[in-house]
C-alpha cells in the first residue's frame, strides 16, 4: 500500500475505508479495547536502551541542526504580550545571530490571540504559525465554543492547529465523543481557499493514567484524522517521556503499515537538554526510521531547549564550552 | 572469630552538591610521599568540569545574594565541621604530603583558622574596597564591590589541604561559585572536605572539587565562555601560559601564579582579585541646590 500524507484527499478515503471501527461507540470501544496491551516494562528498558547509544562528532552536528528545525518554538503564558511574541518570532526566524548557517526553527506555537502577531512577524520567513486551539490546556469548554476558537486561529493565519482532547471523555470512556471532536475541529481547519490547518492532536498523556490509554487515544487520534499526535500541553507535571513517546511512534509505525497514511508526531514539554533531543531522534530513527526524521513529521514542543541546542552548536564550531550569557534569554 | 576486614573508602568528586564518580569512569592511583598506594580518586574528564560549571552557574545567585553575614556564618560552621573531623585530616595531610603527625597538625590547624579568618571578612571587605566617593555635582556616588561569578581555580599542587583551603575559601566569602582542581598527586584532602562542606550548610554548587590532571580538565575551564575568572595558583609555568591565551579569548579575569607562603597572614588579595566594583550616581536633589557638602 503506497504511503499518502495524512492532509490529503486519499488520506480521508484511506480513513473512510476504516469507516466500520468507528460508525458506533462500541465498535469504537471493541476495536480500541482489541489493540494489544502494552508491555510496559519492555517498553520503558527499549526507550531506556535507545537513551544510551553516543552520537558524536559530524552525527552530533547533524541531530543538532536536525533538532533546531524541528522546534515548535513555544511561548503560552498568560503574561504573553505582542512584543515578547515578536521577539520570539525574530528568534525562530534567526536562532543564532552570530552564525548564520544556523537553521530556522519549525514553527512559533503560540495561543490563539497572538497568531496573528505571529503571522505579521513571520510572514515570508517560512517559519509557520502554530496555534493551540480548543480551550487549550484543559479543554474544558463547549464543542462550538472549541470550534470557534479555532476557526479564530486559522482566520488569523494559524499554518498548524494544536488541540487538546477531552480527557474527561475519553477516561470515561465515550471514545465516539472524541472522535467526533477531533474531527469537527479538523473541518474547522479548512480555509476558504480549500486548503487546511494540518491539525497536532494533544492527549496530555501524563493524565491518562496507563499505556494501554495512550496506544488507544493516538489510534483515535489518528482515525480521526489527526496530521501529529502530540504527547502533552506542557502543563502538568508528566509530560514527553521517551517511553510514551516510543509507544506514539509505534502507533504511527503501525497504523501506516495499516491504512498507509502516515502521521506525525510531536513530543511537548519537559525536553530542556541537547543530550534529551537526541534520544528522542534516536527512537524516530530506531522505530518510524528515517522518513520521520524531517520536520514535516517530527516536532519538538519546546522553549528553553533551543537555547541549550544553540550552546552545544557554538561548543562544536569554536571548542570552547558555551554559557547561558551568549543565548538570548526569552 | 575471623579477623576483620577494613573498609575502603571510595574518594568521590564534590559537584553541585553530590558525590558523583567521574563520568568517564576513570580513576587513577593516589600513593603516599614514598610511594605506597593510598586510594584510588576520580581522574576527572572535560565533561565532569562542563557539569561542575552548570552547578557553579546554579548556584551563583543563591550564594552571591544571600547576606554576607549568612555566609560568614556558614564558612565559620565550615570550620566547626573541620574541626571535629581534625584527626582525619590530619592523617590524610600527613600522608599527602609527606609530614609529621605534628607538621600536619599544624597545617590543618592553620586551614581550620583560614576559613574563621575569612568568615569574618564576608561582612567587612566591602567596607574596605568600597565606599562613597567624592564627585563634582550633586551625587551621591557610591562604590560596591561584587562578586564576579563562577571562579575556576587550579589548586597549589604541593599544599594540598592547606593551600586548597587558602585559594578557595576567600573566593566564596566574597560571593563566588568555585570549581576547583585539587593537586594532581595528593587529591584526598581535597574530597575529603567535600564530604565536611556538603555538611555544613554549603548551598550545592557553590563549591565543586575536581581530581584528576591539570593539564587535561584546565583548558576547557579556561576557554569556557560562562567562566568569569581563574586563579591559576597551581598551574606550572608552561600550563599558565597556556590557559592564559585561552581565558583572554572571552576576557576571563586571571589570577597569575605567584609564590605564596600558605602559612603566612593571607590579607585581603584573594579576595579583591575575584570582585567587580559597581559604583552607583544618585542625585542629592536640593541638598545640592541648597550648597551642602553633597
Amino acid at each position: 500500500m503506497p504511503t499518502v500524507p495524512s492532509n490529503g484527499n486519499e488520506a480521508a478515503e484511506r480513513l473512510a475505508s476504516m469507516a466500520d471501527v468507528t460508525a458506533s461507540d462500541g465498535a469504537l470501544r471493541r476495536f480500541l479495547h482489541g489493540l494489544p496491551g502494552v508491555d510496559t516494562v519492555g517498553l520503558e528498558a527499549r526507550a531506556a536502551m535507545l537513551g544510551t547509544r553516543s552520537i558524536k562528532t559530524t552525527a552530533k552536528a547533524y541531530a543538532i541542526d536536525l533538532a533546531i528545525s524541528m522546534i515548535d518554538l513555544t511561548t503560552l503564558e498568560g503574561a504573553d504580550t505582542p512584543g515578547k511574541v515578536r521577539a520570539l518570532c525574530a528568534k525562530g526566524v534567526n536562532p543564532d545571530p552570530t552564525d548564520r548557517t544556523t537553521p530556522k526553527v519549525a514553527a512559533i506555537c503560540v495561543y490563539p490571540d497572538m497568531a496573528a502577531t505571529a503571522a505579521e512577524a513571520l510572514k515570508g520567513s517560512g517559519v509557520n504559525v502554530a496555534s493551540v486551539a480548543t480551550a487549550f490546556p484543559a479543554g474544558r469548554a463547549a464543542l462550538p465554543v472549541k470550534l470557534a476558537d479555532t476557526r479564530d486561529a486559522v482566520a488569523a493565519g494559524a499554518d498548524e492547529i494544536d488541540m487538546v482532547i477531552d480527557r474527561g471523555a475519553f477516561l470515561s470512556g465515550h471514545y465516539l465523543s472524541v472522535f467526533e471532536e477531533i474531527k469537527a475541529v479538523k473541518e474547522a481547519c479548512r480555509r476558504e481557499d480549500g486548503s487546511a490547518a494540518r491539525l497536532k492532536v494533544i492527549f496530555e498523556t501524563g493524565e491518562l493514567s496507563t499505556y494501554d490509554n495512550i496506544r488507544r487515544a493516538s489510534w483515535l487520534g489518528m482515525l480521526a484524522g489527526a496530521d501529529f499526535i502530540k504527547t502533552s500541553t506542557g502543563k502538568v507535571a508528566v509530560n514527553a517521556t521517551p517511553a510514551n513517546t516510543l509507544l506514539m511512534l509505534e502507533a504511527v509505525r503501525d497504523f501506516r503499515a495499516t491504512t498507509g497514511v502516515q502521521v506525525g508526531v510531536k513530543p511537548a514539554g519537559g525536553i530542556r537538554t541537547t543530550k534529551d533531543a537526541l534520544k528522542f531522534l534516536v527512537l524516530v530513527n530506531e522505530t518510524v526510521g528515517e522518513e520521520w526524521l524531517t520536520n514535516t513529521w517530527f516536532r519538538f514542543g519546546a522553549s528553553s531547549l533551543l537555547n541549550d541546542l544553540l550552546m552545544q552548536r557554538q561548543k562544536l564550531s569554536t571548542g570552547r564550552y558555551s554559557g547561558p550569557d551568549y543565548v538570548t534569554v526569552d | 572469630m575471623s579477623e576483620r576486614l577494613s573498609v575502603f573508602k571510595t574518594y568521590k568528586l564534590f559537584v553541585g552538591g553530590k558525590f558523583p564518580r567521574s563520568e568517564s569512569g576513570r580513576v587513577y592511583e593516589v600513593t603516599d610521599s614514598k610511594g605506597k598506594w593510598l586510594a584510588n580518586a576520580p581522574l576527572s574528564s572535560r565533561k565532569d568540569a562542563r557539569d561542575a560549571v552548570v552547578a557553579a552557574r546554579k548556584a551563583t545567585g543563591g550564594w552571591a545574594g544571600a547576606t554576607a553575614y549568612n555566609r560568614g556564618q556558614i564558612l565559620y560552621r565550615v570550620a566547626e565541621m573541620l574541626e571535629g573531623r581534625r584527626d582525619q585530616f590530619v592523617a590524610e595531610v600527613a600522608d599527602a604530603e609527606g609530614l609529621s603527625k605534628s607538621k600536619a597538625a599544624a597545617q590543618v590547624d592553620a586551614a581550620i583558622d583560614r576559613w574563621v579568618w575569612y568568615a569574618g571578612w564576608t561582612d567587612k571587605i566591602a567596607q574596605v574596597v568600597g565606599g562613597a566617593n567624592p564627585v563634582a555635582g550633586p551625587f551621591f556616588n557610591l562604590s560596591t564591590p561584587e562578586p564576579t561569578g563562577v571562579v575556576a581555580v587550579v589548586a597549589p599542587q604541593e599544599s594540598s589541604f592547606l593551600g586548597l583551603v587558602s585559594v578557595i575559601a576567600p573566593v566564596i566569602a566574597v560571593g563566588n561559585t568555585v570549581v576547583v582542581i585539587a593537586s594532581e598527586k595528593a587529591p584526598l584532602p581535597a574530597l575529603s572536605l567535600g564530604e565536611v562542606l556538603a555538611t555544613s550548610d554549603v548551598p550545592g554548587g557553590v563549591v565543586n572539587i575536581l581530581s584528576g590532571k591539570a593539564a587535561e580538565i584546565s583548558p576547557s575551564l579556561a576557554a569556557h565562555q560562562d567562566v568569569n575568572a581563574i586563579d591559576l595558583a597551581g598551574a606550572d609555568a608552561e600550563l599558565s601560559k597556556a590557559l592564559q591565551i585561552a581565558a583572554a579569548d572571552n576576557l576571563k579575569r586571571v589570577l597569575r601564579p605567584q609564590a605564596v607562603d600558605w602559612s603566612a597572614d593571607p590579607g585581603t588579595d584573594r579576595m579583591t582579585a575575584f570582585l567587580e566594583t559597581k559604583t552607583v550616581w544618585h542625585p542629592t536633589g536640593s541638598l545640592g541646590a541648597g550648597g551642602s557638602a553633597y
